[in-house]
């Protein structure tokens, strides 16, 4: 980016407009409808009526209804991110400490299911979690005995933990690499034990991975809609969900809208704090 | 270089265990003969897969797919070049928040996206259009073209592009002859990882395609939730048979583990 002898000119910025035009249109203008929505007075004979209420964001706050599921979404959101720190940063240091080839290997291994689609893999859990498929047949085999798991939010996290594990593991991952493996070696020669030298010379370092993961793993959970869909069924529900029953079954747009505000900008304040973690971590490492 | 304990190699196999089985599993009732979801035993049958090839609903949702993934991942690639060529090389102000802007489809929720694009698409009556649902894709996936191009493009010596306008060429032809075919990888890697994001997106695409539009993963959601039966194995295996090919070519021109662990 330093090169100064380019010819960097001004007029480069209308190679932009193609894409600030679609942006305006199909992103913008779409959410900035949706907000204004958001404020409108609904009557379940006429639907959006075009008064001005905060009725909607008061109900969310104050109706046990939604209270119960923005709280269940929260906890969710927050065992997932726990589960996937707890597998996730010891599997991407193994990772890293595995020789040539098994190491890509592998890596590629835990990371390539980012690929499949959602459905494909919630579908996979559905099959593997129901009455009668591999873990009750591994349950009944150790003396547990059959247990109903789908519709449940055990269901829920597990595939929720399958899917968001990579996000985990790349900045961990990501964090190791820029690691220089001498430092735990000295930590090790002057006498450490190998708990000591990964909790007090290797996990500070990685800090700002574990952190950024778990913003983006707790996001990305907190806003799913295909697993808690497809694996909590009618009863259980989260936000997501929620806002799709309220365009789709109830059809109080208004409400949904409500919803999905307050969904976006929570996302944003988690993502924007990510970045921030990551951004303070890149000043530091130049300065 | 330190190596493994025992403990660790057993934790490595039990998170690739986790990772593969519901992969494992829906490849492997695929081919069940039975009439319920169960795994096949000595028999193996493939007349789930012809049940699908004759269900007509999947056959049209999958050219549905098929045809928008690829019409939206050339368009994002098509926008994405020259706006990473303006923000990598332009010196004007607002770079950083058009940036900012390009990649924001990244942290806002597809579901948030798709309730907004539902309720802008029944005002302008553009529900059950195919070229609007395509432009809304090409929103969501051009950040993933827009990260490898920018990516490919600092990335490079310039000096070649400075040799050839001072010698007489122009913009046009050194964009031709030279920035184009060093940023080919980040071009046609940006583009398959385009097409395997718009492939797959099921969250924003529930609200906004109509039956005549409607793409394979939502009509597998609206399957699944009515009823279960080999079948939807039996597509889910070939997605993840499409997807390892894709990625395969993916590793083939760009590498794998650039395109997901990135390099910023």
């Amino acid at each position: 980016m330093s090169d100064t002898a380019s010819p960097r000119t001004r007029s480069a910025a209308w190679l932009t407009l193609p894409s600030l035009l679609l942006f305006a249109v199909m992103l913008l203008t779409p959410l900035s409808l949706t907000l204004m929505l958001s404020f409108n007075e609904y009557d379940a004979a006429r639907g959006a009526t075009g008064g001005f209420t905060l009725s909607h964001y008061a109900a969310i706050v104050s109706d046990g209804y939604y209270l119960e599921i923005f709280l269940r979404t929260l906890r969710i959101g927050l065992i997932t991110t726990l589960l996937c720190v707890v597998i996730g940063v010891p599997e991407a240091y193994i990772l890293s400490r595995m020789a040539a080839p098994w190491r890509s290997v592998f890596l590629m291994i835990v990371l390539t299911p980012l690929l499949v689609s959602v459905v494909v893999r919630t579908f996979g859990w559905s099959m593997l979690l129901g009455i009668e498929g591999p873990v009750n047949m591994l349950f009944q085999a150790i003396g547990i005995g059959k247990t109903r798991m789908l519709y449940t939010e055990g269901a829920v996290i597990t595939a929720l933990v399958h899917v968001m594990l990579p996000f985990m593991v790349i900045p961990v991952w990501t964090a190791l690499q820029k690691l220089d493996p001498q430092v735990e070696q000295a930590a090790l020669s002057f006498g450490a034990s190998r708990l000591t030298a990964i909790v007090r010379v290797v996990l500070p370092q990685i800090m700002p991975g574990i952190l950024s993961g778990g913003l983006i793993v707790f996001g990305l959970a907190a806003s799913s809609f295909a697993i808690p869909g497809l694996l909590g069924g009618r009863r259980l529900k989260m936000v997501a969900t929620t806002v799709y029953d309220q365009y789709l079954h109830e059809l109080n747009w208004p409400m949904g809208a409500a919803i999905a505000v307050i969904l976006l900008i929570a996302n944003l304040i988690v993502m924007l704090t990510c970045h921030r973690v990551v951004e303070r971590q890149y000043r530091r490492r130049l300065g | 270089m330190p190596r493994n304990g025992s403990f660790a190699i057993l934790f490595n196999t039990l998170v690739v265990m986790f990772m593969l089985a519901p992969l494992v599993i829906v490849c492997l009732v695929a081919f069940t003969p039975e009439n319920t979801l169960s795994l096949p035993g000595w028999t193996w049958s493939l007349r789930w897969f012809r049940k699908v090839f004759e269900h007509p609903d999947f056959v049209t949702s999958f050219i549905n797919s098929l045809w928008l993934a690829t019409v939206s991942a050339s368009l994002a690639v098509g926008l994405a070049v020259p706006a990473s060529l303006a923000i990598t090389r332009g010196n004007f102000p607002g770079r950083q928040a058009l940036e900012g802007l390009f990649l924001s489809p990244l942290v806002i929720p597809h579901l948030v996206l798709g309730v907004a694009l539902l309720q802008m698409f029944a005002r302008i009556g553009a529900t059950g259009s195919f070229v609007w649902l395509a432009l809304a894709h090409v929103v969501v996936i051009t950040p993933y073209a827009m990260r490898l191009l920018i990516a490919a493009m600092t990335g490079y010596d310039r000096s070649v592009e400075h040799a050839a306008l001072s010698l007489g060429a122009s913009r046009l032809t050194v964009f031709r002859r030279i920035t184009l075919p060093m940023i080919l990888p980040g071009v046609s890697g940006g583009w398959l990882l385009c097409f395997i994001n718009s492939f797959d997106e099921v969250t924003m695409s529930i609200f906004i395609t109509a039956p005549s539009t409607i793409t394979l993963p939502v009509k597998m959601y609206m399957y699944a939730t009515e009823s279960i039966d080999p079948m939807m194995a039996a597509v889910s295996a070939l997605i993840v048979g499409l997807t390892a090919a894709t990625a395969l070519l993916l590793d083939r021109i760009y590498g794998l583990d650039r395109v997901l662990v990135g390099q910023r």
